[in-house]
């Protein structure tokens, strides 16, 4: 078991070795001991097409973040080769200015199958972050299509990045898009094609419908020269603000809480299911009926809802 | 589930060299295990704070400028300062025998040398840790 006291000191073996424990499931007690101390930290998502630049991005905010004595826990999600079962994870190579600061802690996850552009258990590699005193938690993600919905589940404030080559993908993204940016960023801002993308964006957004009071900003940067951050910067900070002086940050949390627990009470159903209530030889005697056509899927649907209701 | 192989691949000091690292960093990938790849120009802090934090069973180090008498001996000497002497560490590279010799004992597992299959790599790999 790992201990709770060394993971709120915020000491860095313990912490890599209860992340490792969350993603394997091999503690379901930690989380449980850790919850309690969450809830501090504030969540930023950066999400976006492949080589858009958002690790360095990550690379160039998080130094500014950590103003203060804050301190920064990074997740940098790559995928899971479907092939192989095995990732590639190159994150860090663009975060090297981070690699060796006392207050930041960074952890590259593999999807490992789950579908969504961020792996099952983020949320809660995330958790084990916040209950180690993370006062900012930075979750890098591949976003493609509407996958992105899923790290807006899990942020308080949503980065989408785009790069002036994105071109026809984001016209495949843009309803996704508009769903999640809090804030939109086109990055390699030295490219030809940024400002005519920003524009693009601009009206894409003035078509959406206004009921809210956060106009969703986009930015220019260029990571790797370090131009727009500082505005990138205030304007997360901004958003932050905007959300707790409205009252919005807790509603959006509650929401979200409300969401995993469903998540949780699902799966939990689903197992139990599958390993007490369906007797998989019955099921299985029945499947055969079906297929000979003697008796028809709705009818075993039937049988098996009369055990449960 | 099976557990998951985690290594980080790192390319230490100014060896500009990394083919090799790229070549086992993606044989490693298709074998099944997670892969942290840090790229060129490490500091050994750097990659031994890595290994740390990403809680890999390995470091794999790849080193083809000469440097590796001194690097190895700092990367396990880094590792015991900082409690972590549990993480393996191997390499790979244009290292000579008698080097290799000397490193085995100072507590190096392996190193494999130029031309070495990337599938006898992979199955020393799964060998040491299930
Ligand atoms: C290609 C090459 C280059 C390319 C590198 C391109 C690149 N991005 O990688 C270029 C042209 C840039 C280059 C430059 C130089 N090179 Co050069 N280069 C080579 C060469 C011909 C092949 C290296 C290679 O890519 N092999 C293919 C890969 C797949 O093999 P590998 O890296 O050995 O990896 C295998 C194993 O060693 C092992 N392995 C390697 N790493 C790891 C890690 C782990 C974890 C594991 C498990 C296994 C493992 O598994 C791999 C598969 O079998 C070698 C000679 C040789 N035959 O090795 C010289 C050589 C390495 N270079 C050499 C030199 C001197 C230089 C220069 C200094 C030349 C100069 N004076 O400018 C520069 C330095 C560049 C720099 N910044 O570091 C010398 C090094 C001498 C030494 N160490 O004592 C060599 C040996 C040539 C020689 N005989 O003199 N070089
Ligand atoms: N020209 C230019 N290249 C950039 C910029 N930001 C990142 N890059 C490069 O784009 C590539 C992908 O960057 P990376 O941060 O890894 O993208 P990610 O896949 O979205 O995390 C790298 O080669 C970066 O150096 C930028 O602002 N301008
Ligand atoms: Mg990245």
């Amino acid at each position: 078991m790992t201990n709770l006291q060394n993971l709120l000191k915020a000491d860095k073996i313990t912490i890599a070795r209860a992340i490792t424990q969350v993603e394997n499931g091999t503690d379901p007690k930690l989380l449980e001991e850790i919850f309690p101390h969450t809830g501090n930290a504030y969540y930023i998502g950066i999400t976006g097409p492949p080589g858009a630049g958002k690790s360095s991005l990550v690379n160039a905010i998080v130094p500014k973040l950590l103003e203060n004595n804050k301190k920064v826990g990074i997740i940098a999600v790559d995928p899971t080769s479907p092939f192989s079962g095995g990732a590639l994870l190159g994150d860090r190579i663009r975060m090297n200015d981070l690699a060796l600061n006392e207050n930041v802690f960074i952890r590259s996850m593999a999807t490992r199958g789950s579908l969504g552009g961020l792996a099952s258990k983020t949320k809660d590699v995330a958790l084990v972050l916040d209950a180690a005193g993370m006062d900012y938690i930075v979750i890098e993600t591949v976003g493609v299509g509407q996958v992105e919905l899923d790290i807006a589940q899990v942020c308080d404030t949503t980065v989408v990045v785009l790069v002036p080559e994105s071109g026809d993908a984001i016209q495949a993204m843009k309803a996704g898009i508009l769903e999640v940016a809090d804030i939109l960023v086109v990055n390699k801002g030295d490219r030809s094609g940024a400002d005519r993308l920003i524009l693009e964006m601009k009206f894409a957004f003035e078509l959406r419908a206004h009921n809210t009071d956060w106009h969703n900003p986009i930015l220019k940067t260029t990571a790797i020269e370090n131009i727009g951050i500082d505005e990138l910067v205030s304007t997360i900070k901004s958003h932050k603000e905007h959300l707790e002086k409205s009252g919005k940050l807790e509603i959006e949390r509650k929401n979200k809480l409300t969401l995993r627990v469903n998540e949780l009470i699902e799966e939990r159903i689903k197992s139990h299911l599958h390993e007490y209530v369906i007797d998989q030889k019955q099921l299985k005697k029945m499947i055969d009926k079906a297929y000979e056509r003697k008796i028809t899927p709705q009818y075993i649907i039937d049988e098996i809802a009369k055990k449960i209701f | 589930m099976e557990k998951k192989i985690r290594i980080l691949i790192g390319k230490p000091g100014l060896d500009g060299h990394d083919r090799g690292a790229k070549v086992i960093a993606a044989a490693l990938r298709d074998a099944g295990f997670e892969v942290i790849y840090t790229g060129l120009h490490q500091l050994s802090e750097s990659i031994v704070e890595a290994a740390i934090q990403e809680d890999v069973d390995i470091i794999g180090l790849s080193i083809l400028s000469g440097a590796h008498m001194t690097i190895f001996p700092k990367i396990l000497d880094l590792l015991k300062q900082k409690n972590a002497e549990h993480i393996i560490v191997i390499g790979g590279g244009i290292i000579p025998e008698e080097d290799i010799k000397k490193l085995l004992k100072m507590g190096v597992k392996r190193i494999f040398t130029p031309g070495a299959p990337t599938n006898e790599i992979v199955y020393y790999i799964k060998s040491i840790i299930h």
